[in-house]
């Protein structure tokens, strides 16, 4: 699975529509191919430039300038520890040494079961938690070497169900409906 | 001295548990606002909110209604909404994203209402999944419920609100890059002049840009007008404003505080707000405004929260992001952090901050490895220079000392991301030069204890 | 100074070029020039203190413009005049104040405004270039003796000028991958890359062509392509020349030569009819690279790559290199002397047997001016044959192309409205494609489009009409017409409703051509002569062999009862042509009808050919004369507008081939005949007498033809064939130039999807095409841009292309498709 499916092709379809001009759908439409395939595919980058009509490298150029966007497999699980300011005066560089030795792979590694990679982050805006981090940009914080040990482990024995796979961010999308005004396309303005 | 009651007038939801649903909101008075708002003609709208003088809470201060006066006079027209929150330190948007959606997007609806605007986006960062999960329930409650979208409220106005998100990319909080990338582009910052957004923002059409939190006030304002929002605060500074106290304070936390009153010793001292220092420890600096302010010491801690005292003293309050470092802090290895955050994060589009910026990461990460030079010093003020140049902001090397320069930065690129590197560099440059030569000389950091 | 900065980085005029022929609008033009002499002088412009100089600009000037119009140069890496200003490389940081106090500011940026005062000394001004160049150069690899750039590089040339004496980085620079292939033709070593944008730009803005990018962020940022997806652009070339440093190389010059080696002349590309001025550039006896020079008119700097590297063909070994006559069937190299008396016996004879009207002269298109009118002259004076024609079965009449009113490249830009009646222009024209999507993309311009398949424009088009070959004349007349509207075959009611109203405004420019190989001249002029009675219409001409316009002006083209080169050869297959003479043509890749080449070449009596290449064509002749090409002979050069601009001689030819009008003189004199010149002086003196000069382009040297505009209807199961050629295709120029032979794209039949649909194929597929003389097996794409009813298939790519199919007896050729 590389290009969008045909039901992802419909989401992708509505999503174009929702903006005054097309390209602005590029951001998302990665995201929703990321949704698809835990990671950013070139195949789906290549669907991407065809469906906001430009080229590939138009999209791979803008996709590889986020952080997010993930251009090679990485784990089911994503944990990002936060080493910003307010995160390292409370310990962050703790965590991180513990989280590598926790998991036996340093940052930017995935563990050999392909089920987390772990990365660094850069101020996740949860600086009153810190130490925080996010698994698949869902927080955690003040985030303990015990609690993280107990995170590890709920996720190895699948006992998490708060979160998604590695790709889905919202799990509640924006849906059009009739009261759409389609204000962006009328002539005049009150 | 306890810090005087005031309203609550963003954060009011809080504490509702259900304050994110439709229905929620609505019972605690929600939409009232934009109701008013309706009932009125849009430049009145305008004339209201200038009168309450909201300085942005995105981080630059300018007043909202002034900026929506800048609208070039064509259509289509564009709100958008910054919820890109990613300065070091800063934790208010996603809060009131998260807990009260509805806020911002009846917030919105005002700006675009008063501005006739002809779409609204709400720009969410790409990392704050729960916050976009709410932003988008609300929206499809809201619209279900005639809020958004077609003949709101019956008013004949039709509006729609779009919900879009980041990647990862703390540059994408600028404004101008913020409409890059919502133009599906890298993002990148636009040259001001020529790109002013209220000119050629969003597709080069007139476009403004509102921080979450500035938007949140108008509901609030639309409900007690202009004079009681301007009865709160200081003379210049009106109304409240969200700060976050973090780093080694008792009781970090995002609070609502009074604008121009409220200073910086309320905020880690009262029992209300910081709660004092950690571990009954000394203060040693602390960040006033975000990752891109200087630094402030000791001798600050009267300072009021109000950017016509602040930006004369050398800093700003910028986004409301404050943090304490007491006295086991590194120094040299805080700086490191913070300019090897903006090295990460700069764009790339201008050469100084580009170069520069890794530059300055390399070179105070050899010292912390221990292999750094006298001449070091030196070379990271000079390449700071060459990026911020002339006197860099700041207050002076001790207590009593005139400030180095007030703020704004100058800079030789484009945007404020590039100076804002120098900011942690010269402030422990200037005021902890000992630590920098103790790295230097011994190759380890000062006799201080590791932060826990 | 880089090969840009040198040449091309201010706009300029052309040099010593001749005006095109004087309009309507030009004498208006110069009677208002006359009255504002009279009126008291305009104001200088906006005021304002550059270095302590008050200097005037014009309205939106950048200040570093008017600072260098102005004798101050402020050092740059991003900005050029052709791109949109970014502002990001921060070199060009100079003081301005504008009543605030002086602050930094990027000269590139900031508009000149009234009052404002500019430092670029200032000491801040300084010590931020300073910085900005260590920047750059921490990270750049210094390895400037074996770069490409060196010795012209504006980087290394700044860092001399303004920049700091060592690096204080003591840190490892950065390391990457050294040259990249972006594509066939250009390469890109990242590490010498100061990331200025002006590639990426051109890519994107000018050319259309965003298959390069910004890649990854901040200090990793890299300018790629997206994986496996190379830069095939039809200018990737002009990013080569763009790029300040020697980040990007072409891989035919690369190493080639150093800079200090070049010796340069300015000239004009002859390889289309577009005319860019070029310099061209050698090193020892071998053509080393062509640069586009900035041309206000023309070509604005650009240069396709076709033209760009066609150099190679020039340095190709296989030229020919001294003349040859057949001797007992063998061609045997021989003398000038042995070659021009053989050529002149052989001429005599056949004259004497047939007369004027048994000889014929096919060619010309690729010769000089002054070549063309000595041509002319030797085939009127010394053959006295009427039977002469530079188009090669695909030009157009010349009362059309030299009788309507003409109009400039910079008239079509500016025109209220284009008319598109032509091929597609980015594989025929390629640097008049990108003037018109420029000025389309700024929207100076309207596009309406009359072409039977899309083009590279057709996405700017207000209105694209799809029409079927042999009814442009009914499309064109609709349009005229102010009755009510029908549809006209494909082509629905609404959209020529639509064109009529764009085309009510005074001023269209028509961009005249073939659209379709496969489609009579006669059926598009009939269009071209209906659309004469726009309002203030004025035509600008789209074909595009070298110097064809030059050619019809000097009277290479069929005088009153002359055959044409489709009659010419017609009559020589029928074994009536008893002498021919091939200037420079080669009717096997070029004429579009392939059986009718052949058999007439095969049917040939005496045949001379003059020309630099052994082409197939040209295999059977009796006697070959070897002639220099453009870069190895002074002269001049007519493009679409009728401009004549000069050719810059840079070698010697090779061996001892001779210019094509020193041929024809001596021809001429070995006939007994004295064409009167013995120099190119004594030719542009006789010249000026018959003609007025190259520019005076006469329009009534041929009555208007009898039209017939009716085409036959398509039977039911046929598709009208359309035809038109690629950019890159079998003739010498790509084929003797090793870079670009290898570009040539596949054979594909383009039809309508719904026509496929009947046939059950789709993309991918292949099918069996048959046309009135052959048929074969072709791929087939899917194409929305070919109207419901017509089949497009490329010329002169591949052995079974559309020459094979076309039928130059018929106004339209018609084939029929089977699924295979
Ligand atoms: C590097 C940089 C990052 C910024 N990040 C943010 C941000 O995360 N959120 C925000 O609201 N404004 C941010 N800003 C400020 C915006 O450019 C803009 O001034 C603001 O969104 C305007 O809203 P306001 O007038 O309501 O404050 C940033 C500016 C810069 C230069
Ligand atoms: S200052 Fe830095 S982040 Fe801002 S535009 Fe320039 S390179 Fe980008
Ligand atoms: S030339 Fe002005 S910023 Fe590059």
């Amino acid at each position: 699975m590389a290009r969008l499916t045909p039901e992802n092709l419909v989401t992708a379809q509505a999503i174009i529509a929702r903006y005054p001009r097309p390209r602005s759908a590029l951001i998302p439409l990665c995201h929703l191919a990321q949704e698809q395939d835990g990671y950013l595919t070139e195949e789906a980058m290549a669907h991407i430039a065809e469906l906001l009509d430009t080229t590939p490298a138009e999209v791979y150029g803008t996709a590889s300038f986020y952080e997010m966007f993930k251009l090679h497999r990485v784990g089911k699980y994503l944990i990002g520890v936060c080493t910003n300011i307010s995160c390292m005066l409370n310990g962050a560089y703790e965590l991180v040494e513990h989280a590598e030795r926790k998991l036996g792979v340093k940052l930017g590694g995935t563990t050999p079961d392909g089920l987390i990679t772990l990365e660094e982050m850069e101020c996740l805006a949860a600086c009153t938690l810190a130490p925080c981090l996010q698994v698949n940009y869902r927080y955690e914080g003040n985030v303990s070497t015990a609690d993280f040990d107990a995170l590890v482990d709920s996720l190895r024995a699948g006992t998490k169900q708060d979160v998604p796979p590695h790709g889905t961010l919202a799990t509640v999308r924006q849906q059009r409906s009739d009261q759409w005004a389609d204000s962006a396309r009328q002539e005049t303005h009150s | 001295m306890a810090v005087r009651e005031i309203p609550r007038i963003v954060s009011g939801r809080w504490d509702v548990d259900d304050a994110h649903t439709l229905e929620g909101f609505k019972r605690t008075g929600g939409y009232e606002g934009l109701r008013r708002a309706l009932a009125m003609s849009p430049d009145d709208v305008i004339a209201e909110v200038s009168g309450a003088t909201v300085q942005g809470r995105g981080g630059a201060g300018f007043p909202a209604g002034n900026k929506w006066k800048l609208l070039k006079d064509s259509f289509p027209r564009w709100i958008v909404v910054n919820g890109d929150e990613s300065e070091p330190g800063t934790y208010k948007d996603r809060i009131i994203m998260e807990r009260d959606p509805h806020l911002v997007i009846e917030g919105a609806l005002i700006a675009a209402y008063a501005c006739r605007a002809s779409q609204v986006f709400l720009y969410v960062r790409g990392e704050m999944a729960f916050a976009q999960e709410r932003i988008a329930a609300a929206l499809n409650d809201a619209y279900a419920a005639g809020l958004v979208g077609k003949n709101i409220l019956d008013s004949g106005w039709s509006i729609d609100v779009i919900l879009h998100w980041g990647a990862g990319a703390y540059i994408v909080g600028d404004e101008t890059a913020l409409l890059e990338s919502l133009e599906g582009n890298r993002g990148m910052p636009r040259p001001k002049p020529p790109f002013f957004p209220a000119v050629m923002g969003l597709y080069l059409q007139p476009t403004i840009v509102n921080n979450v939190e500035t938007l949140a006030n108008l509901p609030w304002i639309m409900m007690n007008g202009a004079e009681a929002f301007a009865a709160i605060g200081s003379e210049k500074s009106n109304g409240t404003r969200l700060i976050a106290v973090s780093g080694h304070v008792n009781r970090p936390g995002t609070y609502e505080v009074e604008c121009g009153i409220v200073t910086f010793r309320d905020v880690f001292y009262d029992p209300s707000l910081g709660g004092g220092i950690r571990d009954g420890r000394e203060l040693k600096a602390f960040i006033p405004g975000g990752g891109s302010s200087p630094w402030f010491f000791e001798e600050h801690l009267d300072v009021p929260l109000d950017p016509t005292v602040v930006g004369p003293a050398g800093s700003m309050i910028g986004s409301g992001a404050i943090v304490a470092m007491d006295d086991t802090t590194d120094m040299v290895r805080a700086c490191w952090r913070l300019v090897r955050f903006y090295a990460k994060e700069s764009c790339g589009k201008c050469t100084p901050c580009r170069e520069g910026t890794s530059w300055l990461e390399t070179i105070l990460a050899r010292i912390l490895a221990g292999h750094g030079r006298p001449e070091d010093i030196g070379l990271l003020v000079d390449v700071g220079d060459n990026i911020s140049p002339g006197p860099f902001p700041g207050p002076g090397l001790a207590a009593g000392d005139a400030p180095f320069a007030p703020f704004p930065y100058k800079k030789t690129t484009i945007c404020d991301l590039g100076p804002s590197v120098v900011s942690p560099l010269m402030s422990a440059i200037r005021r902890f030069r000992g630590e920098f030569d103790a790295y230097i000389a011994r190759g380890v950091g000062p006799e201080v204890i590791a932060s826990v | 100074m880089s090969e840009d900065e040198a040449v091309t980085e201010t706009a300029r005029g052309t040099e010593g070029a001749v005006e095109p022929d004087v309009t309507e609008k030009d004498t208006e033009a110069t009677e208002d020039a006359t009255e504002e002499q009279q009126s008291p002088p305009p104001p200088p412009g906006i005021p304002l203190t550059i270095d302590g100089k008050t200097v005037y600009a014009e309205k939106g000037e950048r200040v570093i413009a008017a600072a260098e119009r102005n004798g101050v140069h402020i050092p740059r890496f991003c900005y050029h005049p052709r791109l949109r200003s970014v502002g990001m490389c921060r070199m060009c940081l100079v003081d301005v104040d504008t009543g605030r106090g002086p602050m930094l500011s990027p000269a590139c940026l900031v508009e000149c405004g009234e009052n404002m005062v500019v430092e670029t000394q200032s000491e801040k001004a300084l010590k931020a270039q300073d910085g900005v160049l260590e920047f750059l150069l921490i990270n750049h690899p210094l390895d400037c003796p074996v770069c490409d750039k060196g010795g012209e590089c504006p980087l290394q040339d700044n860092t001399v000028a303004f920049g700091p004496g060592e690096t204080r980085m003591v840190e490892e620079k950065r390391h990457r991958e050294k040259p990249i292939a972006l594509s066939d033709l250009v390469l890109l070593d990242r590490e010498r890359c100061i990331l200025c944008d002006r590639c990426t730009r051109f890519a994107d803005e000018v050319a259309g062509d965003p298959l390069i990018n910004f890649i990854f962020r901040g200090v990793e940022t890299e300018v790629n392509t997206f994986p496996d997806h190379p830069f095939a652009s039809y200018f990737s070339g002009n990013t080569v020349q763009l790029c300040p440093v020697g980040a990007l190389t072409s891989a035919p010059y690369r190493f080639k030569a150093r800079p200090w080696d070049l010796d340069s002349v300015d000239s004009t590309c002859t390889t289309c009819a577009v005319g860019c001025r070029i310099a061209v550039q050698s090193s020892g006896t071998q053509l080393t690279r062509y640069i586009g020079l900035d041309d206000d008119a023309v070509n604005h700097s650009w240069l396709c790559d076709k033209g760009r590297f066609s150099y190679e063909a020039v340095n190709s070994p296989e030229r020919i290199a001294a003349p040859m006559v057949r001797k007992n069937g063998q061609l045997v190299e021989v003398s000038w002397g042995e070659a021009i008396d053989a050529a002149a016996a052989g001429l005599k004879a056949a004259r004497e047997r047939a007369g004027g009207a048994g000889i014929g002269v096919i060619g010309g298109a690729r010769l000089a001016n002054e070549d063309a009118f000595a041509w002319a002259r030797l085939a009127d004076d010394a053959l006295g044959t009427a039977n002469v024609d530079c188009h090669m079965d695909d030009g157009l009449p010349a009362d059309v192309l030299l009788g309507l009113p003409r109009a400039t490249i910079e008239d079509a830009c500016n025109a209220p409205v284009v008319l598109l009646l032509a091929p597609d222009l980015k594989e025929e024209l390629p640097v008049l494609f990108l003037r018109l999507r420029g000025a389309l993309t700024a929207g100076r311009t309207k596009l309406v489009e009359l072409t039977p398949a899309s083009t590279s424009l057709t996405q700017f088009a207000a209105v694209s009409l799809g029409y079927r070959p042999g009814e442009a004349g009914l499309v064109a007349r609709a349009l005229t017409d102010s009755g009510s509207t029908t549809d006209v075959g494909p082509v629905p009611a609404a959209a020529i409703d639509t064109a009529r109203s764009a085309l009510a405004a005074p001023g269209t420019v028509v961009v005249l051509g073939r659209p379709s190989l496969a489609e009579s001249a006669e059926s598009v002029a009939d269009a071209a002569r209906a659309l004469a009675a726009l309002p203030g219409v004025r035509f600008l001409s789209a074909l595009r062999r070298g110097n064809v316009h030059g050619a019809v002006a000097a009277g290479l083209h069929p005088s009153a009862g002359g055959l044409d080169t489709a009659g010419m050869l017609r009559a020589a297959a029928a074994g009536k042509l008893a002498g021919l003479v091939l200037l420079g043509a080669d009717p096997l890749t070029d004429v579009p009808d392939r059986r009718l080449a052949q058999s007439g070449l095969a049917g040939a009596g005496f045949t001379v050919a003059v020309d630099t290449f052994l082409t197939e064509s040209i295999a059977g002749a009796d006697v070959i004369l070897p002639a220099a090409t453009f870069t190895e002979r002074p002269g001049t050069t007519t493009n679409i507008e009728g401009r004549v601009s000069p050719l810059g001689q840079k070698l010697t030819p090779p061996g001892v081939a001779w210019p094509d009008w020193m041929i024809a003189a001596e021809l001429a004199t070995a006939l007994g005949t004295d064409l009167g010149f013995e120099s190119l002086d004594d030719l542009r003196r006789a010249a000026a007498e018959a003609l007025g000069g190259f520019s005076a382009l006469a329009g009534d040297t041929v009555q208007p033809p009898v039209t017939d505009a009716g085409a036959p209807r398509v039977d039911a199961y046929g598709l009208r064939l359309v035809a038109g050629r690629g950019l890159y295709d079998l003739g010498v120029t790509v084929q003797k130039s090793p870079s670009l032979a290898g570009l040539v794209r596949p054979v594909a039949l383009r039809a309508n999807p719904r026509d496929l649909a009947r046939l059950g194929v789709t993309t991918g597929g292949r099918v069996r095409v048959t046309g009135p003389h052959a048929s074969f097996a072709i791929d087939v794409v899917a194409d929305e841009g070919v109207p419901l009813g017509s089949a497009f298939v490329p010329a002169n790519v591949g052995v079974d292309d559309a020459r094979s199919l076309i039928d130059a007896s018929s106004p339209v050729t018609d084939v029929r498709i089977e699924n295979l």
